[in-house]
């Protein structure tokens, strides 16, 4: 097959849209992990070491956040992957509006530029992710370039979720009914529900903000009747079910790769889709005040939400239990994705755990915004989502690119990648214990958490070189791997029933459903999903 | 009250009582200990089961497939509904947990001493009730509970002490409070914890806890320079 370079640009093909969300969203990830060595190596003793300007650093933390959610995980998830296994798992030729899929992916990679024009403007945006007034007002940084990298990206997210949402509800296989659906599927259409609530709200917040600041409103001003907790409260209010628009796809997709790699039915499917993501989905909107317990919200609101906050253990408590079962008298095949996605039951493990005590509105009175905070959440969201993302990676290598990868490269690059996020995120924790805070430049007043800060600097460049070896070994599996049939890895799921890359329109006849046929239905004669 | 008396059958809580237990720094680090061992039961079940499964059901044979379990519908209801009652049991249980040690953090000893804090980029000015000020050394006196209302004048600040467990933000337009009980003469560090632009991490200020005699003879003094620098020239 020839490479031009049209076809990708004018593409509506869901695999190519795929592919392209895929592109951009690693662009995105290079680009923030370079800023987070940036930041490492400025850490890594006190003083100041890389520059002596406080708002360097400030701008690499801005971006390092907003970009590593809004330009890697949340498109990594919701558009390379929903995009490529979303219509091969339901068993349909493309999503239902091809050509609103295509304007998605084109705006995500506006808002892409948009954020990198960061680097280039005069007065980059200092902000954090989370932009909070009235700092983002007063600064002399471009908040509206933060507004506007949103406000793309957020339509992106919207037009996606319309798009996937009516692809699975019209365009699933014939005969394919709810409860044959992949549990990755189920957990993009339950992420797309939350981003289609709760994404204007961002969008509202945000354009707020850059009314404030640029057009002279005073909707957080209170010298003028405004208030600044209205933006925290809109802020979160997206921004923790936003939490669960990635939670969900990469539990999605780390219950494909251990079924398909344990070769085992998924214990207690229903349980996981209904109990486990519907019951994410129920409370993702009941639990924001929990990053207002410092903000002095009344007690009865921040005890409320303390309890459904808490309550969230439930059913991700439900999804842990089907992750494990799953391995319960499997046959468990080590391979590279397997490993990424054993390594997030892990981390997710140690993530929801330390999640606990910030759930917990006392100790959180403490805990908050020290370094405890981005400890907790690299392991249950960066870490983990990142890891499902790359176990996907290689999951899908063979039916993306028609070749294999190297298994001892994907090895040792995971073994780098993982040792390093632990000598990274573990002491990050305890240093939160000492009182670190967190977004700080220097920490002259806290000469205890040194040894660890030179510890966390060491594992962030163990992580940059698992990171090049990955990344070696995905270029050395496109031109030099061996080619792959279109079923590597013995999955029953409808995706592998189709030659490795799937060609446009992906089944020659679209495969007709039975009521037995299941994605997870192991250690039976395969029967059911003609294979076309 | 009644939130206590719904909690009852959860709440062997901690005994909040003693006097010497109403103090935030204390309970706080109660409450972390009972967390600790709560969740540490909760990780080695789920991380030995983990790594026993992946130890037992390796693969032995290339085209061996699993032979998990089909439940029945009994069993998997049983598999949803009592690891939710065991995890709703666990939320609540923590839960009153830290409703107790909440009311120790929000509900100030009458018996105590009021400053007012304002924080702007990047200091924390202190008002005493004389109308003494100070600016980012809080002298106050050991054995006497403190309780800060805050404010900010500029951008959102928020004033943490790692010492005694405590922090609240303060914010432009909006008046919070932090209590916290110096027991004993010493140094503690103050710094803020809500990023507040280009120094954010300068913004360090210190508790400087007094003997009491030592705390009223600075007071004084303080105060009658405050006197001799208002009173008019005559």
């Amino acid at each position: 097959m020839a490479f031009s370079f049209k076809e990708w640009i004018f593409t509506t093909d869901h695999k190519r849209v795929g592919v392209l969300y895929l592109i951009g969203s690693l662009a995105a990830f290079a680009v923030a992990g370079v800023m987070s060595l940036l930041m490492r190596y400025e850490l890594h003793a006190p003083g100041p070491d890389l520059t002596a300007n406080p708002n360097d650093y400030n701008v690499w933390l801005y971006f390092h956040g907003a970009a590593m959610i809004l330009g890697f995980q949340i498109p990594a998830l919701t558009g390379f992957l929903a995009n490529y296994c979303v219509p091969l798992m339901i068993g349909a030729r493309d999503v239902a509006f091809p050509r609103l899929n295509a304007l998605s992916v084109w705006l995500f990679f506006a808002g892409i530029v948009m954020a990198l024009a960061t680097f280039v403007v005069p007065d980059a945006p200092d902000i954090m992710w989370t932009g909070y007034p009235p700092y983002s007002i007063r600064t002399t940084g471009n908040t509206a370039f933060y507004t506007f990298t949103v406000l793309l990206i957020g339509f992106s997210s919207i037009l996606g979720g319309i798009n996937f949402l009516t692809t699975v509800v019209y365009l699933r296989a014939p005969g394919m009914g709810w409860n044959q659906l992949n549990i990755f599927v189920w957990s993009i259409c339950a992420a797309f529900v939350i981003q289609l609530i709760f994404v204007p709200v961002l969008g509202v917040a945000v354009t707020m903000l850059a009314f404030d600041k640029y057009l002279g409103t005073h909707f957080f001003n209170p010298a003028n009747g405004g208030d600044v907790l209205i933006y925290q409260n809109l802020f979160w209010f997206y921004s923790h079910p936003a939490v669960y628009v990635i939670l969900l796809p990469f539990i999605g997709i780390t219950f494909e790769i251990i079924a398909t790699f344990a070769r085992n039915r998924v214990f207690n499917y229903k349980a996981a889709v209904y109990g486990g993501i519907g019951g994410v989905l129920l409370l993702s909107g009941e639990v924001w005040v929990h990053h207002l317990y410092t903000a002095g919200v009344p007690d009865w609101l921040r005890l409320g939400q303390m309890v459904s906050t808490l309550l969230i253990s439930v059913p991700v408590g439900l999804l842990m239990i089907s992750l494990l079962g799953t391995l319960y008298r499997g046959s468990i095949s080590f391979r590279t994705p397997m490993l990424y996605a054993l390594a997030v039951n892990f981390t997710f493990l140690i993530g929801g755990l330390t999640g606990i005590p910030l759930a917990m509105a006392t100790l959180d009175l403490n805990l908050s915004d020290t370094y405890f905070v981005p400890g907790h959440f690299h392991y249950v969201m960066a870490v983990s989502g990142t890891f499902a993302i790359f176990g996907a990676i290689y999951y899908l290598f063979p039916k993306m690119t028609g070749r294999m990868y190297s298994e001892p490269l994907g090895w040792t690059g995971f073994i780098f990648t993982f040792a390093g996020i632990n000598l990274v995120f573990f002491p990050m924790m305890i240093a939160g214990l000492y009182g670190m805070p967190r977004r700080y430049f220097d920490f002259e007043q806290f000469p205890e958490v040194a040894p660890l800060q030179a510890l966390m600097s060491v594992g962030a460049a163990v992580i940059l070189v698992g990171a090049l070896i990955t990344l070696w070994s995905w270029i050395h599996g496109l031109l030099k791997g061996a080619p792959a049939p279109a079923n590597p890895w013995g999955s029953r799921s409808l995706e592998w029933t189709v030659p490795s890359p799937p060609p446009p329109g992906n089944f020659a006849r679209i495969p007709a459903i039975a009521p037995d046929w299941h994605p997870y239905a192991y250690g039976r004669p395969r029967s059911g999903a003609a294979s076309a | 009250m009644s939130g206590r008396w719904a909690w009852a059958l959860f709440a062997c809580a901690l005994p909040l009582g003693a006097a010497e237990l109403r103090d935030p720094a204390r309970v706080w680090d109660l409450l972390w200990r009972e967390y600790l061992v709560d969740v540490s039961v909760i990780f080695v079940v789920f991380a030995a089961l983990g790594a026993w499964f992946m130890l037992r059901y390796r693969r032995r044979a290339p085209d061996e497939e699993g032979s998990g379990p089909q439940l029945t519908r009994l069993a998997a209801v049983g598999w949803a509904v009592i690891p939710a009652f065991a995890f709703m049991a666990d939320d609540f249980y923590l839960a009153a947990k830290t409703w107790d040690a909440w009311r120790v953090y929000r509900e100030v000893p009458a018996d105590r001493l009021e400053v007012k804090l304002e924080a702007a980029m990047w200091r924390w000015d202190f008002t005493y009730p004389n109308g003494v000020t100070s600016t980012n050394e809080l002298r106050v006196p050991a054995g006497k509970p403190v309780l800060l209302r805050m404010t900010s004048l500029d951008v959102v600040h928020s004033y943490y002490l790692p010492d005694f467990r405590v922090k609240e933000d303060s914010m432009p337009g909006r008046v919070t409070y932090l209590w916290f009980y110096p027991r004993s003469p010493g140094e503690h560090l103050a710094t803020c914890a809500e990023f507040c632009g280009m120094m954010h991490s300068k913004m360090i200020g210190k508790v400087i806890v007094l003997p009491p005699e030592q705390f009223a003879a600075w007071y004084e003094q303080e105060a009658a320079k405050l006197a001799a620098a208002k009173k008019p020239e005559s």
